[in-house]
């Protein structure tokens, strides 16, 4: 089932433009790993895609989506420093897309929760205030909230930014195994091509202009591929 | 102590007043909370510029205060906010263009008309003897709905407080609840202007928070405290400039400030500890 289509979507920050002329079809169960240099657009279509950045011109259309089903952990956030507030408040707020005028939390939401920060090996730090855990710590949180948004679609953009080694490779494992089971969609960027490169269907490229590989086999043995594996 | 309260109780004013300034105290302080921790504090104190000089040329032209006031204020948030959102170095001077602005257009118009007379002067300082039956039956009342919009939005307030952008792609209406905050920040500045006074309106906005701030590491922590900073500030204010007859919002604001201190220094010991 298709969820997102974009056709010939531009994006630019004034005359600067980012994205260009890029066509893309996203379907349930996809994992889509976007790779490419600092700087060549990848946060930016991402934000594109959630409709945080409107299109300088194209056109994107959630099919078999809404805009509530969608979980994302995004790689800068606009998060005060010193905000008070718990990391079991802040997972929470990750269930209440779904939820309707009246948002009180109620069993449902609070198992989904607890379930996400257990998954991600966060469930001691509960009462904990955010502004006090480490980088790695905050990012876990940040995950954990996003997995509790996630009905239909993930985006991550750099979500093992900051992790441990062991940490990160769990959380490939957490991404492919709701991408297999619960038939999630996975939009990734990372810098990580080893594990782009074995779980995702496909990859996205960034560079002045989008190169799409159907899938990552195809990716390796292009040349573009092949001088990103050997060391940028 | 039953001796003072009897003695406090015996007005019907005073009473009035008590029950005017709890509920305004209780919503500035829930609205404050978002405001403050968005960095939005200069909202608040445009907002009460801008509602003074509303309320003072409605009275130089003999027009009924609030109804005039309310709406201009309703306009002024929703820009105020625009201006914030546009940019944040010169949404705050945008910000504070408008505040003075307006401010000088009210002294203007006041002064061509009937000159600074009592009610202009209780509307910018504060005056508990100016608090009539509408006024107490208004702030009830809007108090009321705030009170009742604050709580079944809370927990999207907290989200739109704490990420936007997040908020955003997850589907809510941020945009939506961002509008509500300002308006009834507004609303409230408007209702909250008599006993205050303009000028010192916005401080019943930002004090509790900041207090709360400095100990309390949760979001809702931080609300019910700024909640009972604010209304334990007024009732001392209130008390102690009725019986040494100081300017109540005057008197207010420096109780608030010495709780703001008090909580610095236990903050810091905490942290000391
Ligand atoms: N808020 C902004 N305003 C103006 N230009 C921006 C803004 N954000 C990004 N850009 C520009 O857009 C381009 C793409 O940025 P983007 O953040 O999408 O890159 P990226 O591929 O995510 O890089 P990275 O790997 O470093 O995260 C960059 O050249 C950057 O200078
Ligand atoms: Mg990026």
């Amino acid at each position: 089932m298709t969820l997102i289509e974009c056709e010939n979507l531009t994006l630019s920050y004034g005359n600067n433009v980012v994205v260009k002329d890029f066509s893309l079809k996203l379907c349930s169960g996809d994992y889509l790993c976007i790779l490419g240099e600092n700087g060549s657009g990848k946060s930016t279509l991402l934000q594109g895609l959630l409709g945080l950045k409107k299109p300088a011109r194209g056109n994107i259309s959630f099919v078999g989506l809404k805009q509530n089903e969608i979980g994302y952990l995004p790689q800068k956030t606009s998060i005060q420093k010193d905000f008070p507030a718990s990391v079991y408040e802040i997972v929470l707020s990750g269930c209440l897309g779904s939820m309707g005028v009246l948002s009180f939390y109620g069993k449902k939401q609070k198992n989904i929760a607890l379930n996400n920060m257990d998954l991600l090996g966060i469930g001691d730090l509960k009462k904990k205030s955010f502004k006090e855990l480490s980088g790695g710590q905050q990012q876990r949180v940040l995950l954990a909230r996003a997995l509790c948004a996630t009905k239909k679609m993930l985006i991550l953009d750099e979500p093992c930014a900051g992790l441990d080694p062991i940490v990160a490779k769990n959380l490939y494992q957490i991404i492919k195994k709701i991408n297999n089971d619960k038939n999630i969609t996975i939009v990734m960027v990372s810098h990580d091509i080893g594990s782009a490169i074995s779980h995702a269907n496909m990859i996205l490229h960034m560079q002045n202009k989008p190169i799409f590989f159907k899938t990552p086999k195809e990716y390796c043995e292009s040349l573009i591929g092949k001088r990103f594996l050997g060391g940028v | 102590m039953s001796d003072i309260i009897s003695n406090i109780l015996q007005y019907p004013f005073i009473i009035r007043a008590l029950i005017v300034g709890i509920f305004v105290s209780f919503c500035a302080a829930l609205l404050g909370v978002s405001l403050v921790l968005k960095r939005y504090s200069m909202i608040g104190d445009g907002l009460s510029h801008v509602g003074f000089s509303a309320l003072s040329i409605a009275v130089a032209m003999n027009w009924a205060p609030v109804v005039i006031s309310i709406p201009v204020i309703i306009l002024t948030a929703v820009l105020l906010l625009h201006f914030s959102e546009k940019n944040k170095i010169s949404g705050d001077a945008a910000i504070a263009l408008i505040s003075t602005s307006s401010l000088a257009l009210g002294v203007i118009a006041v002064s061509i008309t009937s000159g600074i007379n009592i009610d202009v002067f209780n509307y910018m300082f504060g005056s508990i003897l100016a608090i009539n039956q509408s006024d107490l039956t208004l702030s009830i009342v809007i108090s009321t709905v705030v009170l009742i919009l604050f709580i079944i939005s809370y927990n999207k307030i907290f989200a739109i407080t704490f990420d936007e952008n997040f908020a955003h792609a997850i589907g809510i209406n941020v945009k939506f609840y961002k509008m509500l905050l300002a308006i009834l920040t507004g609303i409230m500045i408007v209702v909250g202007m008599k006993i205050m006074g303009a000028l010192l309106m916005s401080s019943l906005i930002i004090f509790p928070t900041l207090s709360s701030t400095r100990i309390c590491k949760q979001f809702k922590s931080v609300a019910i405290n700024s909640a009972i900073i604010s209304i334990v500030s007024f009732i001392i204010g209130l008390v102690f400039s009725y019986f040494f007859s100081t300017p109540t919002g005057a008197t207010i604001v420096v109780v608030d400030l010495l709780i703001f201190i008090f909580y610095s220094l236990v903050g810091i010991l905490k942290q000391r500890i």
